[in-house]
């Protein structure tokens, strides 16, 4: 079975306007086989997000070829979904016309679209604020509508952009389980990228380490905890230290560096 | 001594009793006009430039009368009405596709920046005189003049609400499916209404202030040609009670655009409606 996503050599140059162009990722190579759970960590402005912009097609690479199931990515792919680490549900359509886009581009009748989203909203536990609209609703509902709205397709690859970054400890962690969750049984493949290694080892069954931008990738550690895990428990398991202190000592130099140069840059 | 009680008689400020609010904004309007009155029957204001209430109301109240000599008060509201509301809807849509075109296509907007910055910097009401002149005496000229009062505020709205629409909601639509089509009806034109919405009430007073004064330069009827035609007597409770009710009709015209701003904003959080 081919991977379900391939990055062969990808270098992304960024050439914004009136200033110099810089090199965001060097010659990348990531397999990510069918269903398995990958997480992404490294230091801000190591060029991470730009892996998922790549691999949505929202961004051209610069050289090299990224696959979605042997698919080469040309343009915006419509067959993923995308969790944004920004609000990006339509401020003014309501929690269940913002589910319903995907449905209706896709030209469905009303009725096949309140037969799927329907159930979506009830499993995200926004039923009754279906007829909400976004500003109405706490960081957590939102990131559940965006969840729903990208699932109601059954998207075989979720990319996940630091999707919970913005919200609570707390909320956090129950958003955390109800992916897990989610995910569990959908034999989905999910590219997670944040830059909380906790949440990393927590989630996934492999981590990548990436270097201070230029982003590469450093080290890959495979996550051996059962499941189905608990976030707020797993910490706790045996191994989740080890290798928690392993991660941190690729990441912690990375994380120096890319501070530093922060630094000069800013004088 | 609980924390309970202690809440329970905490006072409600003056300022957020809804009666008392209301109490005090009437109370102002009353003085202001007692006032007026006031000083007019004193004779601290000359009666030959400075009509005062107890004159000009009887005035409006006359104009209002079945078979009034001032002529047909409800057609020269009618025409005003028809000129704003004409001047209105299509310096709009003008503004709003323009504005559009502008913020999608950086060549254009880039060739035509200079040429509408010079229009825009000319006090538009100069105008009207070019107006009457090249579109005669009727409705035309009154329209025209509305147009290129609106057009700017809907154009400029328009431009930056669609060049500065946020990325995250174009990339994460497209990813979800939409075309070209679905991501200009979906994304780029709600957020140029929103900003329209938002200066609907501007525009709309702009169009009713571009019709009366290009009715006072040059017209045949409508109420900027009422007042022109009072001052012409030196009547000058005509030329109040010609401001005074078109005061009360701008604010008739307010509160309806403030309830449709308030319909269509239902999505926005309260502090940016």
């Amino acid at each position: 079975m081919p991977p379900s996503i391939a990055l062969r050599g990808v270098s992304k140059v960024y050439r914004p306007p009136k200033k110099p162009p810089y090199l965001a990722i060097d010659r990348v190579d990531l397999e990510v086989d069918e269903g398995r759970f990958v997480s992404v960590v490294g230091p801000s402005g190591c060029g991470k997000s730009t892996i998922l912009s790549l691999v949505a097609g929202l961004i051209p690479a610069t050289i090299g070829t990224i696959t979605i199931r042997d698919d080469p990515v040309r343009a915006v792919r419509t067959d993923v979904g995308f969790l944004f680490q920004r609000d990006a549900l339509l401020p003014w359509r309501t929690v269940r016309e913002n589910v319903s886009l995907a449905l209706r581009f896709r030209g469905l009748g009303r009725r096949e679209i309140a037969d799927r989203v329907d159930p979506w909203l009830v499993r995200v536990g926004l039923a009754p604020f279906a007829d909400n609209f976004p500003h109405e609703l706490s960081g957590g509902m939102r990131k559940r509508t965006q969840l729903a709205q990208s699932l109601v397709v059954d998207p075989s690859v979720l990319l996940m952009d630091e999707p919970f970054s913005a919200l609570d400890v707390q909320t956090r962690n129950l958003m955390e389980n109800d992916l897990l969750e989610l995910w569990g049984a959908s034999g989905k493949t999910v590219l997670f990228i944040t830059h909380d290694l906790e949440e990393a080892i927590a989630l996934s069954d492999e981590l990548v380490v990436m270097t201070a931008g230029p982003g590469r990738i450093k080290a890959r550690y495979p996550v051996r905890l059962p499941r189905p895990r608990n976030v707020s428990e797993v910490r706790f398991a045996p191994g989740f230290a080890s290798l928690y202190e392993r991660a941190w000592s690729d990441l912690r130099d990375e994380v120096l560096r890319s501070y530093e140069r922060s630094l000069r840059s800013a004088s | 001594m609980s924390a309970t009680a202690t809440l329970g008689v905490e006072r409600v400020p003056l300022a957020r009793r809804e009666w008392f609010v209301r109490t005090l904004q009437l109370g102002v309007i009353l003085f202001f006009i007692a006032a007026w009155e006031g000083l007019g029957r004193a004779g601290l204001l000359d009666p030959f430039y400075y009509s005062r209430p107890s004159l000009f109301a009887p005035r409006i109240a006359e104009w209002f009368a079945p078979g009034s000599t001032a002529g047909d008060i409800w057609l020269d509201i009618r025409v005003t009405m028809t000129e704003t509301v004409l001047g209105f809807l299509i310096g709009t849509l003008l503004g709003l596709i323009v504005g559009y075109a502008f913020a999608r296509n950086r060549l254009l907007g880039l060739a035509f920046d200079p040429l509408l910055s010079m229009f825009n910097a000319i006090p538009r009401l100069v105008l009207a005189p070019v107006f009457i002149l090249a579109f005669g005496i009727d409705l035309a000229s009154k329209v025209a003049l509305g147009v290129t009062l609106v057009f700017f505020i809907v154009f400029f709205a328009t431009f930056a609400a669609v060049r500065d629409v946020d990325q995250t909601l174009v990339d994460n639509v497209r990813i979800l499916g939409a075309r070209r089509r679905d991501v200009t009806f979906e994304v780029l034109l709600p957020a140029a209404f929103s900003a329209i919405v938002a200066s609907l009430r501007t525009s709309a007073g702009f169009a009713f202030a571009g019709a009366v004064v290009a009715e006072y330069i040059g017209s045949n009827a409508g109420l900027g040609r009422r007042i022109a035609t009072a001052e012409a007597f030196f009547d000058s409770t005509g030329v109040f009670g010609g401001i005074v009710l078109i005061a009360l009709l701008a604010l008739l015209l307010d509160s309806l655009l403030q309830f449709v701003e308030g319909r269509s904003s239902r999505w926005k959080p309260r502090r940016e409606r």
